[in-house]
């Protein structure tokens, strides 16, 4: 009920920030080294790096809007940053932001036309737009077509006044856990820009508009432009992951985000909650997880995923988050 | 009394069908004024041409000096010229307050931006926010509802919110279409009186209406469309005489028209 000011500093919030800082950046790692599991740094950025886009894809939840089209910008983004700096030799760093800047610019010019559209005439045409962006990257010279781009150079080192801010990850011995951290701490920005997002009154003028379209804009709010920004900052995160997944993978191909991930990310939305703003990361971990864990079922695998799914979704409606593990009061 | 609002040779088409036609009256500061007509008459397009939810075909709409037809409908707003809604339109999904709070939105002088630092001029807003619904609420007797969800209100209480998400706003002109809908008389009675003391903070008020005995109580001046014309537009008692009224009403034209 308060303002967003107080809420910030309950103790629980405070104590729940350190708790998942302390797991994150300490626990996992540790367990890791402990255990020998390396390869776990891998599921665990790609993790990360979903749940970023994914995030992306719960803001246009937000604003009453279903956003079946983010691996387009995870695409766009991730052959922007392979072409600025395969090409245009531009550091990684430089281009992250770039790609995610340059998602947002195209999601501002296809969403002034496209988000007027509501309900499942916005989601079918969201949907064409990862097939599009797909037939884009086969077909555009810059892209090097069906055949990709691959042996793309891993992130180099930042340095200010001869101190090393960031290594060259090439010299790492571990790079994957670099980008570990790296993915981590990126997706710990983006959903802490997304909370204070969220309870601001941004947020409330979202929720206004996701609940009201027409009485929203009869009490001023200029509800096109509120639209476009919340699709802009979704375009962005998805961009982001999309960029920083193809300097994990050091290889970019047509393929690399299709209508399969873009139902993915929706998914995750739905199963952790779409009245929860950690709801889109939660989902992430226990879809990839989930999905992992039933390898051994082999053929079968697909349909017990679904069959579990469906269920889940009938008996949590509004996701997992829904159970309160944590005693999270409702976003 | 100053003229706020004028309406100049109003015109809506819709395909071969002429909704409103050629409509021109002016609304002065401070009145309450009700348009009036059969089913079908063009009242609620009329009100949607003024709020600049739709374009008209021809004709324009003029506030304060500035034409406002055309503009988009969160920009008739910021001018001060605000619609509520027939179908009782509110934010289901939130309290009373958090309703009245947000309609609060033209009221800010923090940037989006800085309502997302929070900044002290945000902070400052959602303080004077939070005190001028307080007011509101109290003000159209919502008081008891303040924590409940929109969605659980009682039918009265809805109009009742809907008025104060308008009022919210700080409109000039307040465009209230059918508040008195589906309301028994002693409802009908108290609304009446809620109307009057909206117009008392100094609001002008614009009415769709179908409940004849209101509109004869409540308003300083009508305007009868007919068939998306205009038949007729003075005080109510003039009205109540004019021979264009009566018969556009006939079948029923005694009783409905309060005669």
């Amino acid at each position: 009920m308060g303002l967003g000011m107080q809420s910030s500093l309950r103790p629980g919030a405070v104590i729940g920030v350190a708790v998942y800082v302390a797991v994150l950046f300490v626990l996992v790692p540790w367990a890791i080294a402990a255990s020998g599991r390396t390869d776990l740094y891998y599921t665990l950025t790609s993790v990360a790096l979903l749940s970023i886009a994914s995030a992306g894809v719960w803001l246009t939840f937000f604003i009453g809007r279903i956003n079946i089209g983010q691996g387009a910008f995870s695409l766009a983004g991730g052959y922007v940053s392979a072409i600025l700096v395969a090409r245009a030799g531009l550091s990684f760093w430089l281009a992250l932001p770039l790609a995610g800047l340059f998602c947002a610019a195209v999601s501002v010019l296809v969403g002034l036309p496209i988000l007027r559209l509501r309900g499942v005439y916005f989601a079918m045409v969201t949907l064409v737009l990862t097939e599009v962006a797909r037939l884009l990257a086969l077909a555009l010279p810059i892209t090097n077509g069906a055949k990709g781009m691959v042996s793309l150079p891993l992130p180099g080192g930042v340095k200010l006044l001869g101190v090393t801010l960031i290594p060259d990850f090439a010299t790492l011995a571990t790079p994957n856990r670099a980008f570990y951290f790296l993915s981590v701490a990126l997706m710990s920005l983006c959903f802490a820009a997304m909370y204070r997002l969220v309870h601001s009154r941004i947020g409330r003028l979202c929720r206004s508009l996701q609940q009201n379209e027409e009485l929203a804009s009869s009490i001023g709010v200029n509800i096109a432009s509120l639209r476009v920004l919340a699709y802009s900052i979704s375009s962005f995160f998805g961009g982001v992951g999309g960029a920083i997944f193809v300097a994990v993978s050091q290889s970019i191909y047509p393929s690399s985000f299709t209508v399969n991930d873009s139902v993915n990310f929706m998914l995750n939305c739905f199963l952790g909650g779409l009245g929860y703003v950690f709801g889109p990361m939660l989902g992430t971990l226990v879809l990839y997880f989930g999905w992992d864990l039933l390898f051994q079922t082999g053929r079968f695998q697909l349909l017990i995923f679904s069959s579990i799914l469906i269920a889940l979704m009938l008996a949590l409606p509004n996701g997992l988050l829904s159970l309160r593990p944590f005693g999270w009061r409702r976003g | 009394m100053a003229e706020l609002l004028e309406i100049r040779g109003l015109t809506k088409r819709f395909g071969g069908l002429v909704a409103v036609n050629d409509v021109s009256f002016k609304v002065r500061e401070g009145e309450i004024l009700s348009i009036i007509g059969p089913n079908g008459a063009g009242k609620s397009t009329l009100f949607k041409l003024i709020a600049s939810f739709l374009r008209p075909s021809a004709g324009e709409v003029w506030f304060r000096g500035k034409r406002i037809s055309g503009l988009s409908p969160h920009r008739a707003a910021r001018l001060g010229v605000v619609r509520t809604f027939q179908e009782t339109t509110i934010f289901r999904g939130m309290t009373v307050h958090e309703n009245v709070v947000i309609a609060h939105h033209l009221r800010s002088r923090a940037s989006l931006f800085g309502f997302y630092l929070g900044t002290a001029r945000a902070r400052a807003d959602e303080a004077e926010f939070a005190r001028s619904a307080e007011e509101i609420i109290r003000f159209l007797g919502l008081g008891d509802m303040r924590d409940h969800l929109a969605s659980t209100l009682p039918h009265g209480h809805l109009r009742a919110l809907g008025i104060a998400i308008g009022l919210a706003t700080a409109p000039a002109v307040l465009l209230l279409d059918e508040p008195f809908a589906g309301m028994n008389h002693d409802e009908t009675m108290r609304a009446v009186e809620l109307v009057r003391a909206v117009r008392e903070r100094g609001v002008t008020l614009l009415l769709v209406e179908h409940d004849m005995p209101a509109v004869m109580r409540i308003s300083d001046r009508i305007v009868v469309l007919n068939f998306g014309s205009k038949i007729a537009e003075g005080a109510p008692a003039e009205i109540q005489q004019n021979a264009r009224v009566i018969e556009a009403y006939l079948g029923s034209e005694d009783e409905s028209i309060g005669l």
